[in-house]
């Protein structure tokens, strides 16, 4: 028990990656054993992270659970893990999400065992980015969160459809796609680690080590450390790792105009895929963000703090319109993904406004605590959605809108289902993304009036794709084609409820989640 | 405990039986027709005897005990940095009596929709228990949003009644018309949520707005004159608004999209899709009363800076109130005249009523305004189940022309409806209608003609004409409906349909008359006296006497618009029936009003064309443009600058890839060649077979590590100090 306490994050995060070691060892034709092996793996995490929450004091200060050993001391980097309260939301979302949508991916049939255990990898993957609290080991794994998403979309990604490239060259698109995820990424990645390697050797040389990649230490020391460098200011050399850590993250999150690899990516990827690209990964570049971003280059992320909220208006007014413009059913949830996280955009904007001072604080913490609430909450909505596109794409071979209607009739259950996720997505008061919605408007109104007041043709968007979305596929006369479809089954039903339950939990009764992380936004932003 | 400690306890409890009753219908009893009804009439006529529990034990000859200590408790419910939003549930004298009718329109047309939607218990809709199940939930939104403490979660509420508007009146799904102009329920079950939210999202604002102003949202904090007097001070974003009146225009956004007034207003007569019950108790009784009950709620905001005894202009909210809900009420009463289907006649006659409390409120009337909305909850929820109860009874028919004769065959029908339309056209003395639109008439009088308000006058003229035109259309709607003989077989055969649609339909029929007779004016003579007008010492006294004073209300009776209530509503049903009844239409026979409209008719006919201009302003082109975002900005735009960077890198891979062939590949050929060649020819140079010359070779190493033994550690160090190590 004592073991378990004392290396609580460390077995969080090692064994979804021990767990795929161990799947790749299983024999290649027991799909069914691995299909639940994984599962069964994928639940401890799960359960730990419950008994994390159990035990987590919001109020105490500093990072909890932490975990150190030697790693890399050459370089000055150390196997160094902790939470506060946000990260605490992010690993629940996470170690929640994951045991779902392998769940939901028991209907996969090509190479089991390569699927499930790049799954598992890729859920370590992304804990370790919200668990590390070292530079290195954080650009560590978010890079290995990058190279089991690649394989699944590209391997296990839809089998339909081309993309023209250029000069009439094509490819098909869940090769595209999958390549312009990598590559992107990867390109805001190589920013990232150049700006993490600039950091770590500049405040070790000023401080006598190799160098400092501690991400404790670096709050400490990174933010007030000024002087000259090889006679160049720091204040330079801040506003150039500024700009890398953002564009690192921008992309990550999508900030618009870096989101066009999102809808490519989330269309082509198979459901479990998309769900966790949407309901996890987004959410690291944000993380990164509020990690990173604002408590290292405060007076940068000040100084940028309106740029911000001003892609975070475009993502959600630009971003509703293009879902509003599209017949695809997953490329229109996907495009929705723009748009709320349009909303998280506009809320780190105005923490980022505040770490610069002059914002009153009220209006800081409840903004900043929305856009942490609604990442969660996109997390909990996105998941679902994707997972409810995926069980009529799975029946129907078509994510043509204009090839449904009238499903209400043949699947009742599937619609009611269908309705409530789409009413969470669209914000409706009593289920989860109202709640942080308004947070956000609430916090950004006074600072960013008129951005929050267009903003607000964001939601109006919202609803009306959504709205028409079950129009289409649930509503009107049936589409004789669809007379025998399958009901919501079992299996489908136990992915979903978890995430209906929440969303009607976090609808009704916020504030044990918002408690959760509301002392650590509070502390991050002085 | 007393009692008095438990009543705060039983109110809060008073959403819950309906909200348990959806969840348990949807959840459980979906398959069970009859189940589903108990438990949703169970739970509806639980919450109906705690509302009355409260409603009684509240209720006193005078508000002011009330107002000054309401039922009231909170708890924190979202926290944020050291403080939290709280949540809790209030009654004050306003809120008791909203409470009052809530609970009595929504019991009458739970217990109604058994018989309608059953058709007597002869044809179950396929969709009965689910409809049990949204009017349960819709319950729960109404109620919730009548005790509501706070703005943010009056706001919850009011949203959770949109999301059963929009399910009930799309209720019919698959019903396609043969005309696709003609708007079919799933789309006006969109067009309505859509309508709404325009009007819901700016409401949103002004609730940002108040929160981040005043740290507070509940009513009694944001209500005080401390907060008022702050908000009145506080500049805004615009110039020349105060900070109150920017978040009041803000709100009021919400009740213009919720009670749609114009503009957006577009949204109820197509609501009139959805089944008939709920025509009654959400398009007229209860939701868009909401968004007139939220103005009436926040009017202490709305008003602030506004004292009619020294001169004081109207606040900018009220002149924006004043102004839309004139125009609405005018506006919608010449609409009505022209429709045919006896629902949409109901519509607009809905929307002209809302204007009425809202341009009451615009001219400072908020007693008035109070009293109207419960008065007309009654009287329209009665008119909306007597048109269900014809429409179930003539067989489906909703077309007045081919109506004709029903008096006969549907007596209890005929009677009530008949006391509904007489109560809604002001009929004097008798009708609730007549007490609640006189005063509202009255106080615009007094203020427009005695005080001076020049806004007023407007008001009056055009209230006073749209009663007129309301009278009209009713007269007419019931001489086409009841008078004459059957202009179709549906009508020919029609018949009551059972005792469960009748029997809510009497109940509120005597609401609508009785009603009226608790806010008799003090001034009115015989009737009036100083106790008569008890509906305003109780529910005015939610505002304070301060604030209730600084109002416009007439000291004394003003003879002409006495008169002239008198006159206006037996008039206009003159008029109707005159036009309508006397002559009755034949089948096929036209409009008399065609006619006599000229070109006049087809644009009232249309609407104005306000749906033609939105489709065409607002809806088209947003679809066009979002088509266009994706196409240009995302696929053309952002995307060709990626794929134009890819393709440069590409280009430079083939360049590089050209240089590794000529180059690299090409170089290291030509090195292994000269390797082999070095190797082949060298052999023969070093490999000669003669010993001089090896011992030569000899000699030349030994030298080599004799300078690597006496000098290494020299070349060593020079050798580290070159690479840097």
């Amino acid at each position: 028990m004592d073991f378990i306490h004392t290396h609580l994050l460390t077995l969080i995060l090692f064994i979804p990656l021990v767990g795929a070691g161990l799947i790749a060892l299983l024999p290649r034709e027991q799909g069914k054993l691995i299909k639940w092996a994984a599962l069964l793996i994928s639940l401890l995490p799960l359960a730990l992270s419950i008994v994390m929450v159990v035990n987590f004091r919001p109020e105490a200060p500093g990072f909890q659970f932490p975990d150190q050993a030697l790693w890399f001391p050459q370089i000055g980097s150390s196997y160094h893990v902790g939470v506060d309260g946000i990260s605490v939301a992010m690993v629940l979302l996470t170690t929640l999400l994951t045991p779902l949508a392998l769940l939901i991916s028991f209907s996969i049939e090509e190479d089991v065992r390569a699927f499930f255990a790049l799954f598992l990898m890729l859920e370590g993957g992304m804990l370790g980015v919200f668990v590390s609290l070292d530079l290195i080991l954080f650009f560590l794994f978010w890079e290995i969160g990058l190279v089991p998403m690649y394989f699944l979309i590209n391997r296990w990604g839809s089998k339909k459809g081309e993309r023209e490239i250029w000069a009439g060259i094509k490819v098909p698109s869940r090769t595209y796609a999958a390549f312009k995820f990598m590559i992107y990424t990867m390109v805001g990645s190589l920013g990232l680690l150049l700006a993490i390697q600039v950091i770590g050797v500049v405040a070790g040389a000023a401080q006598n080590e190799p160098a400092m990649f501690d991400i404790v230490r670096l709050y400490e020391f990174w933010p007030n450390f000024t002087g000259t460098l090889f006679g160049l200011p720091i204040s330079t050399i801040k506003t150039i790792g500024f700009w890398l850590f953002a564009i690192a993250f921008s992309v990550k999150v999508p900030v618009w105009p870096f989101h066009t690899w999102l809808p490519d990516a989330h269309t082509e990827a198979p459901t479990a895929g998309s769900m966790i690209l949407a309901g996890v990964l987004l959410k690291l570049g944000a993380y990164g963000f509020l990690r990173l971003v604002l408590p290292l280059f405060p007076d940068q992320a000040a100084a940028a703090a309106g740029v911000f909220a001003v892609l975070g208006l475009a993502a959600a007014v630009v971003g509703g319109l293009a879902a509003l413009g599209q017949d695809d059913f997953k490329r229109l949830v996907a495009y929705s993904s723009v748009g709320h996280m349009g909303f998280v955009v506009l809320g780190i904007a105005v923490a980022a406004k505040a770490m610069g001072g002059g914002v009153d604080a009220a209006d800081a913490v409840i903004a900043t605590n929305g856009a942490v609430l609604q990442m969660f909450n996109h997390g909990l909505s996105a998941a679902a959605m994707f997972a409810l596109v995926g069980m009529v794409y799975e029946r129907a071979h078509t994510r043509d809108l204009k090839a449904f209607g009238g499903l209400g009739v043949v699947v009742p259950a599937y619609g009611g289902v269908l309705l409530f996720c789409t009413l969470a997505s669209l914000g409706l008061p009593g289920l989860n993304g109202f709640v942080s919605e308004f947070m956000v408007f609430r916090g950004a109104w006074p600072v960013f009036t008129l951005v929050t007041a267009l903003a607000t043709l964001g939601l109006i968007f919202t609803a009306a794709y959504l709205l028409w979305t079950i129009q289409k596929v649930l509503l009107g006369p049936l589409n004789e084609t669809w007379r025998d479809m399958k009901e919501i089954n079992a299996r489908e039903a136990v992915a979903i409820v978890p995430l209906m339950a929440l969303m009607l939990l976090i609808g009704v009764w916020p504030s044990w989640l918002i408690n959760i992380f509301n002392a650590a936004v509070m502390r991050l932003l002085g | 405990m007393t009692v008095h400690d438990l009543l705060p306890i039983l109110t809060a409890l008073i959403p819950l039986p309906t909200f348990i009753a959806f969840a348990l219908i949807i959840l459980f009893f979906n398959k069970w027709k009859r189940v589903s009804h108990s438990i949703a009439i169970g739970a509806m006529l639980l919450a109906f005897l705690m509302a009355q529990v409260v409603f009684w034990s509240v209720i006193a000859p005078d508000g002011h005990e009330l107002a000054e200590h309401p039922l009231h408790v909170q708890i924190p419910w979202l926290p944020s940095g050291a403080e939290a939003l709280e949540m809790g549930v209030l009654i004050d004298p306003l809120g008791a009596f909203v409470l009052f009718f809530v609970s009595i329109t929504c019991l009458c047309i739970f217990v109604y929709s058994v018989g309608y939607m059953s058709e007597g218990g002869k044809h179950y809709d396929p969709r009965y228990s689910r409809f049990f199940a949204y009017i349960s939930l819709f319950a729960t939104g109404m109620l919730g949003l009548t005790v509501a403490d706070n703005l943010l979660m009056l706001f919850i509420f009011w949203e959770i009644m949109g999301l059963c508007s929009y399910l009930l009146i799309g209720f019919w799904w698959e019903k396609n018309y043969p005309d696709p102009k003609q708007v079919n329920p799933r789309q006006a079950g969109l067009k309505a949520f859509m309508t709404t939210r325009v009007g819901d999202v700016i409401m949103l604002l002004g609730i940002a707005y108040l929160y981040s102003a005043t740290g507070t949202l509940s009513f009694r904090e944001l209500l005080s004159a401390e907060t008022l007097g702050i908000l009145k001070e506080m500049p805004s974003y615009i110039p020349g608004l105060s900070a109150a009146a920017l978040a009041g225009l803000l709100l009021f956004g919400g009740t213009v999209g919720k009670s749609a007034q114009f503009p957006l207003h577009v949204w109820l007569p197509d609501a009139m899709e959805g089944p008939t019950p709920v025509s009654a108790m959400i398009h007229a009784a209860t939701m868009v009363s909401a968004g007139v009950y939220m103005a009436v709620r926040m009017f202490p905001l709305l008003q602030v800076g506004f004292d009619i005894h020294h001169g004081a202009q109207l606040t900018t909210p009220m002149i924006v109130m004043a102004l839309i809900g004139t125009f609405s009420a005018f506006m919608a009463a010449t609409i009505a005249v022209a429709q045919d289907d006896i629902k949409r006649v109901l519509a607009y006659s809905t929307i002209s009523q809302l204007a009425y409390m809202v341009a009451a409120l615009g001219i400072g009337a908020y007693v008035a305004a109070a009293f109207h909305l419960i008065a007309h909850a009654f009287f329209k929820a009665l008119l909306f189940l007597g048109s269900g109860s014809i429409i179930v009874g003539s067989h489906h028919e909703q077309d007045m022309m081919k109506m004709g004769g029903l008096f006969k065959r549907m007596p209890v029908t005929a009677i009530t409806f008949i006391v509904g339309g007489l109560s809604l056209s002001g009929f004097p003395l008798f009708f609730a209608g007549f007490w609640s639109k006189d005063e509202i008439l009255a106080v615009a009088y007094h203020a427009g003609f005695n005080e001076g308000i020049v806004l007023a006058v407007v008001v009056y003229v055009f209230l006073a004409l749209g009663a007129l035109l309301t009278a009209f259309y009713t007269g007419r709607q019931i001489c086409l409906t009841f008078l004459g003989q059957p202009r179709s077989d549906h009508a020919a055969h029609a018949h009551e349909v059972s005792w469960t649609v009748y029997v809510p339909l009497i109940a509120l029929a005597l609401f609508a008359v009785f009603f009226g007779y608790i806010g008799i004016p003090e001034v009115f003579p015989l009737l009036g006296g100083e106790h008569s007008n008890l509906f305003h010492h109780f529910v005015g006294a939610t505002l304070g006497t301060e604030t209730l004073h600084q109002l416009p209300h007439p000291e004394q009776l003003d003879l002409l618009p006495f008169v002239l209530s008198f006159l206006i509503s037996p008039l206009g049903l003159l008029a109707g029936y005159l036009v309508y009844g006397r002559k009755p239409l034949q089948a096929g026979q036209p409009d008399p009003l065609v006619k006599a409209l000229g070109p006049l008719y087809p644009v009232l006919k249309n609407k104005y064309y306000v749906d033609e201009l939105y489709d065409a302003v607002f809806i088209q082109p947003a679809i066009k443009l979002a088509k266009w975002v994706y196409k240009w900005v995302d696929r053309w735009f952002i995307d060709g600058i990626l794929h134009n960077v890819a393709r440069g890198a590409f280009g430079l891979g083939h360049l590089n890839r050209r240089f590794d062939l000529a180059v690299i590949n090409g170089g290291v050929d030509r090195m292994t060649d000269g390797i082999k060649w070095l190797a082949q020819n060298g052999r023969q140079v070093l490999q000669t077979g003669q010993v001089q010359h090896y011992l030569l070779q000899v000699l030349f190493f030994l030298c080599g590590f004799g300078v690597l033994y006496v000098w290494g550690d020299a070349i060593l160090a020079f050798i580290q100090r070159l690479l840097g190590i």
